[in-house]
């Protein structure tokens, strides 16, 4: 049992080392460690224009290797991460960001999760008041309290 | 009041049922380009005939269409014979960019085909493509008299296309210019 149990942890623990590795197909030779990881970050926050949801890192479309190419040069050329998202957003408009700039259309998208709580909350605060006054126990009139106690009566027998 | 609100989940789910539907026939490839009101981006490249140097200044004067093509795709071979009659029926004046491609195959290409470009730009490595915001030949581009982009048309150009959708924009553009 604890044998199992041992087992489970390790391949969970496995799993959760190796998950957050990225299939990026050529190599870059980069003159820094910092470039090489904001090449990454970036690469992970593109999208590939012509796949319907994949980042360029993980992409192999002939699209994305282009554009991790370009990623490449304007990095080793001094670009700041800015400047490189700026760029690629007017080739390809928004569409190539996964975190969009909150302007725009792109604004709905960033408020529409608070708005909708937002909503909800509201929804949920009226329906726990009304609920609140309504719960209040009817109260049985003589007359009628009279009939129950006969049909329990009638029904104990 | 009271009878009104009966009917609030009957509202969302029209609602919904209408937005759903219209997903439906809406198409998840499709990308605005983000050129479209911007001047061509520049390039200075060479022609597929090999007899000059193209830049933008070279092909602005009248509208054009410039349409990304290259042998390796099979679209553009569907496309190319309507292209033939555009360019010799209607005198449409369309330039190619011959994208990521193999200049001698692209050449027999047109020999065999036929060549309804004026002139082909070799885009070998892409990088008119990238800062065209191509993704995917054919891919064709309305540029205006001054050089304006003024639109992007994805997918092959066919006659329904043209006549229903294409030809009011061409039109359009040649009408300004002549003012």
């Amino acid at each position: 049992m604890s044998a199992l149990r041992a087992l489970f942890a390790g391949l969970l623990a496995w799993t959760l080392l190796v998950a957050p590795v990225s299939a990026v197909i050529e190599t870059y030779e980069f003159s820094s460690p910092e470039l090489e990881k904001r090449y990454h970050r970036l690469s992970q926050e593109l999208r590939c224009p012509k796949c319907q949801n994949q980042n360029i890192a993980d992409s192999n479309a002939p699209i994305s290797q282009d554009l991790r190419q370009l990623v490449y040069q304007q990095l080793e050329a001094g670009a700041s991460d800015d400047a490189i998202l700026d760029d690629m957003v007017r080739r390809y408009g928004e569409f190539v960001r996964y975190r969009p700039d909150t302007e725009g259309a792109a604004l709905w998208l960033w408020l529409a999760p608070v708005a909708l709580l937002g909503t909800g909350l509201v929804v949920l605060v009226l329906m726990l008041r009304r609920g609140g006054a309504v719960a209040e126990a009817p109260v049985l009139s003589d007359e009628d309290r009279e009939r129950l106690d006969k049909l329990i009566a009638e029904d104990d027998q | 009041m009271r009878r009104l609100k009966l009917f609030l989940p009957l509202g969302i789910f029209a609602l919904l049922a209408v937005l759903l539907f219209r997903g439906l026939s809406l198409d998840p490839q499709a990308l605005p380009s983000a050129l479209i009101d911007r001047p061509l981006p520049a390039f200075s490249l060479p022609s597929l005939a090999g007899d000059k140097t193209l830049t933008p200044d070279g092909l602005i004067g009248e509208p054009f269409l410039l349409n990304v093509w290259a042998t390796w795709c099979i679209s553009c071979r569907v496309e190319h014979p309507y292209l033939q009659r555009l360019a010799a029926e209607e005198a449409v004046v369309i330039y190619g960019v011959n994208y990521k491609d193999d200049s001698a195959a692209a050449r027999a290409w047109l020999a065999e085909l036929g060549d309804p470009y004026v002139a082909s730009i070799v885009d070998r490595e892409g990088s008119l493509g990238l800062d065209l915001g191509v993704y995917g030949a054919p891919e064709t581009y309305f540029v205006d008299a001054d050089g304006v982009i003024r639109y992007r048309h994805v997918g092959v150009i066919d006659e329904r296309i043209w006549t229903e959708r294409l030809q009011p924009i061409y039109q359009q553009l040649r009408t300004e210019a002549g003012r």
